[in-house]
Formats: structure tokens, C-alpha cells, sequence
């Protein structure tokens, strides 16, 4: 595997602290993954050379930062594969992103007794903007149910796809067991019925090739700060044909064309759904992270991270009374796990005491926590600057606690 | 012993861990051996929902004393209720009113009870207190 570790490792300057006098040992990825000096030294340079508001000034420094922000939004547009760069809109991340489709697809297009599909191992964010629908629009929001391995039950979409369904709304990988779904599969099924589909990418990005194209997805949200790239940014795609049919979400400066107290004309795609000035910083810092990705290559960081996942399984089954939730045959860079009755929390809390970051609780999914009957779990999840060495680390330690606990 | 005096009691206690891995085997020890939580006050009104943790809390008047009960399904959350009960529980409102809670910084557990921790311990203080407000006010 020609992946210079050692030297992407450099490139991560976080990796160099200490966490209670230890090296930091860093498996929280799934929730957000640290930044490399050159998108850190990005989003500098924005505010030491040319920070000014964009689209708007005829200055010099405006032009230049406003070159910069609309190159990013072309970086998203051809890192995704999108047909026009104008069917990138900015956002704050995964979340806006789909409570801005909530918002105005449902006042689009959804009336009462509509209904939306999603899947049970959804993210809450994935979730609650439906059911906030329901409440004001009167839709009624349905899931595809999961196996044991944590695995959609795709022989039930068939008979939970009918003519109420007006969007399917899923996650491309489960934030909590790591779970590959196979979104085409359900792209066709639905656009056979002409169901538009929303795929949640904030754990896909970064794992896997996204060709939105290719997908034919409707809709694909997720955000930056999972892909190495600044908190704060977070990508919506979505068809010009959808977009241009859709409300705007909020109101205000760079969104409108002509603005009178008579009526207001909005402008066009993608500033129709960018309402204020956007965050330029985050959009260039953003840009900097997928050039990154690129330059290490999104199939490499595919294949590494998917032999830290094999390693880390394979040595994780040696502990005793260790349970796995998502044993799915398609899965990316997580493991969720518990053993024996040790809390997700007190595993958590002596790990964290050696140096090692993990997530533990219910990974905002607990509908998925509900169906697997726990209150949570412990996850590791992995990113291109994580190590063999570290997981022995992870093993170790949880061999210690195991220990004070039996 | 006034709660001062037993908070003096814990920090020289801990003092003699010279390693984290001793001070939460002993947490550990103590939230074991925490006992006395009934069944009957397990109820949704006496739980405090952590993202990571739960707690449950009762407390009830003998004499003019609140006694505290608490439990928790996290070892190490339950180990530090131990030792809040252990300062709080058997004293008049007044005493818990007027106390601060010195120890848990002076022996390097003030983390868990930051408001930024989702593990129920910090609500569980603040149940502590409106117990003690509101006996007191019953008392008048």
C-alpha cells in the first residue's frame, strides 16, 4: 500500500499533543477528524490576505476572495462529480443541509397525508427535520427497518414504496455501525416510481468515491469538518431541476435579485439558497481539504482505512464477552462495540485517561440504540492518519480496564 | 464532622494515589459498594438523563436531616455519588445550602462535574440543592 503514513501523520499538527501526559490516540473520526496544516494555513491566509465580503465589492480584495469562495464551490462540484457548479450550495453542514431540504422541498411539494422514508439506522439529524414536518405539514414519516448485522431489510422497500412516498431521505454509511447502505439500489427502486432521494453523506465523503452522477441521487448533504475541512461548512447538492423548484430557505442579502416593499424577486442558483454573507473562509478551507484528499486519493484512503478496520475487528474479537453491533458485509472505517457489562461510559472514561479519544452513548441514533435494546455503545472509528500501533494501544487499554472491572 | 471537615477527610484520601489508575480503581471500589437505592424510587421522576449516564436521586427528611439516595448505571458516575452523598447526605437543609464543594477539584474530578459533561453528575448536584430549598421551605 504506497500510503506514506509517517508523513501524513506529519501533516496533522494536533497529533503531536498529549492527553493526560499521553500521546493523543485519536478514534473519534465519525464525529469530526482533524485538520491538516494546509487547510488550517487555508483558512488563514483568507484572513491575513484578502478578507473581504464577497459578491458584492468592486474592490480588489473582494474580487479576490470572492474568486476564492466560488473556486471551492468548483473543487465540490468536481470532487462529487456534479453536472454544474451551481447545484453546490454552501451551508453550515450535513444538518442545515437537510433541514434546508425539510423546509423547502416540504413547502414545495409535501402536503398532509405525504410521506417521507428513511431508514432506522438514521443520524437524529436525519430524523427530527421530518418529524418537525409532520408536525407542521401534517406528512407521516416511515422507515426501512434493519436486520441484526445492522443491515437495511431491502426486501421491505418494495412494499413501503407507494404513491405517498414524495422523498426518501438515508444515510450512504451509518454513523454508528459503519453500515454501507446500497443507496443505488434504492435510487432505482424509488426513481422507478419517480421518488426523489436525498442521500446523508456526512459519513460517506470522506470514505468512499461519491459520483453524484453516477448516483443519480436527488440530493447529496454533507459536511466538512468529517472531511478534514473547517467546522462551520457543509455542502447541499442537489439536481437544478429540484433546486430551481424549491422555496428559499432563509431570506436576506445576496439571496434576492430585486427587493421592493411590493414584492421580492429572488436570485438564481446557488446564491437563491445562501441567504447573508457566506462563510468564505470555511468554503476556501474546504477546498484546501478535498485538494488534499485528492492529492493522497479518495481510493487509497478507501483501502487503508479498510485494512485498519480488518485489524482492529480481528483483534477486538480476541476480548472476551465482546459484542459487536453492525456486522454488516458492507461496512466502513467503524466499530461499535460492548463487553461484558461495562458501560459504554466507564470504558470510555478510563480510555480517555490513557490518552485514547473513542465516542460512547448513543452516537445521536437512538432509535437504532432502541432496536439493538442498549443505551449506547463504545465506537472507534478510523481516518487516514490512524495506525496499527494505535489500535494495539486501543486493545491494550481495554484490556486494562477489562481487568479493574472483572 | 461539619461537611468541611469531611471533604478534608477525601482530598487527604486521594492525596495518597500517586497514579489516575489508583484514584479510579478506588471510585470504582466505592461506586460498587454503593448501596441503599430502593427499587421503589426508580421511578421516571427521580431520573436524571445524561447523554452518557444515567442518575437517579431520592431524597427524603429524618428529623431535620435530608438523607440522599442515589444510584447511577455507570460505575465511575456511580463512584462520585458516593462521595457526594458521602458529603451531603445526613446534614440539615442550612448545612447543604451553605456548603461548597471544594473536594471534587482539589482531587482532580472537577471534568466530570463541568457543566460540559453529559453525564448526569452535574444535574444531579442541582437536584441536591432544590431538595435542600425545598425542605427548607417546608420546614417554615
Amino acid at each position: 500500500m504506497d500510503i506514506n503514513i509517517e508523513q501524513i501523520r506529519k501533516d496533522f499538527p494536533i497529533l503531536n499533543e498529549t492527553v493526560h501526559g499521553k500521546p493523543l490516540i485519536y478514534f473519534d473520526n465519525a464525529a469530526t477528524t482533524h485538520k491538516p496544516q494546509v487547510v488550517i494555513d487555508a483558512v488563514s491566509e483568507v484572513y491575513k490576505k484578502y478578507n473581504s465580503n464577497i459578491h458584492r465589492g468592486v474592490h480588489h480584495l473582494s474580487n479576490v476572495c470572492t474568486q476564492a469562495h466560488e473556486n471551492a464551490r468548483i473543487k465540490v462540484q468536481k470532487f462529487i462529480n456534479a453536472e454544474h457548479s451551481h447545484e453546490v450550495i454552501f451551508t453550515r453542514g450535513t444538518t442545515e443541509s437537510i433541514n434546508l431540504i425539510a423546509s423547502s422541498f416540504g413547502e414545495s411539494f409535501l402536503k398532509p397525508g405525504d410521506e417521507i422514508l428513511v431508514s432506522q439506522l438514521e443520524h437524529h439529524s436525519n430524523i427530527v427535520p421530518w418529524q418537525l414536518l409532520e408536525k407542521r405539514i401534517g406528512i407521516k414519516l416511515r422507515y426501512i427497518p434493519i436486520n441484526d448485522a445492522g443491515e437495511l431489510k431491502l426486501d421491505t422497500i418494495d412494499q413501503l414504496i407507494n404513491s405517498k412516498i414524495k422523498l426518501i431521505a438515508i444515510a450512504h454509511i451509518s454513523n454508528a455501525l459503519g453500515t454501507i447502505n446500497p443507496i443505488k439500489t434504492i435510487i432505482n427502486k424509488a426513481h422507478a416510481l419517480n421518488i426523489p432521494v436525498m442521500i446523508d453523506g456526512a459519513q460517506a465523503i470522506q470514505h468512499v468515491k461519491v459520483d453524484v452522477q453516477e448516483l443519480d441521487c436527488d440530493f447529496y448533504v454533507f459536511s466538512g469538518h468529517k472531511l478534514y475541512g473547517p467546522t462551520g461548512i457543509g455542502v447541499l447538492y442537489g439536481k437544478e431541476e429540484w433546486l430551481n423548484k424549491m422555496e428559499p430557505y432563509h431570506g436576506g442579502g445576496e439571496m434576492i435579485k430585486t427587493v421592493s416593499f411590493e414584492g421580492t424577486t429572488f436570485n438564481e442558483l446557488p446564491f437563491k439558497f445562501e441567504a447573508g454573507t457566506p462563510d468564505f473562509s470555511g468554503s476556501v478551507g474546504l477546498g484546501a481539504a478535498i485538494a488534499y484528499v485528492e492529492q493522497i486519493g479518495i481510493g487509497k484512503i478507501a483501502q487503508y482505512e479498510h485494512m485498519l478496520l480488518e485489524y482492529a475487528t480481528e483483534k477486538l474479537s480476541a476480548i472476551p464477552n465482546i459484542r459487536f453491533f453492525g456486522t454488516a458485509k458492507e461496512k466502513a472505517s467503524v466499530i461499535s462495540f460492548l463487553i461484558g457489562d461495562i458501560h459504554p461510559f466507564d470504558l470510555g472514561t478510563m480510555l480517555d485517561k490513557m490518552g485514547i479519544a473513542v465516542r460512547t452513548g448513543h452516537h445521536c441514533a437512538q432509535p437504532l440504540m432502541q432496536y439493538f435494546n442498549i443505551p449506547g455503545t463504545i465506537r472507534a472509528s478510523f481516518a487516514i492518519y490512524n495506525t496499527k500501533e494505535e489500535i494495539d494501544k486501543l486493545i491494550e487499554g481495554i484490556t486494562r480496564v477489562v481487568q479493574l472491572f472483572g | 464532622m461539619t461537611i468541611n471537615e469531611i471533604q478534608e477527610e477525601i482530598i487527604d484520601e486521594f492525596s495518597s494515589f500517586d497514579e489516575w489508575m489508583d484514584k479510579y480503581s478506588y471510585l470504582i471500589e466505592i461506586g460498587n459498594d454503593l448501596e441503599g437505592f430502593k427499587d421503589e424510587w426508580r421511578l421516571e421522576q427521580n431520573l436524571i438523563e445524561g447523554c452518557q449516564s444515567k442518575v437517579w436521586v431520592h431524597a427524603e427528611m429524618q428529623d431535620d436531616k435530608i438523607i440522599y439516595s442515589a444510584d447511577s448505571d455507570a460505575i465511575i458516575t456511580k463512584g462520585i455519588i458516593a462521595l457526594l452523598i458521602r458529603v451531603l447526605s445526613n446534614r440539615t437543609p442550612d448545612e447543604i445550602l451553605n456548603s461548597e464543594l471544594s473536594f471534587v477539584e482539589e482531587i482532580g474530578l472537577k471534568d466530570h462535574l463541568s457543566p460540559t459533561r453529559s453525564n448526569g453528575l452535574v444535574s444531579m448536584m442541582k437536584q441536591m440543592r432544590l431538595y435542600a430549598i425545598a425542605f427548607k421551605a417546608k420546614q417554615a
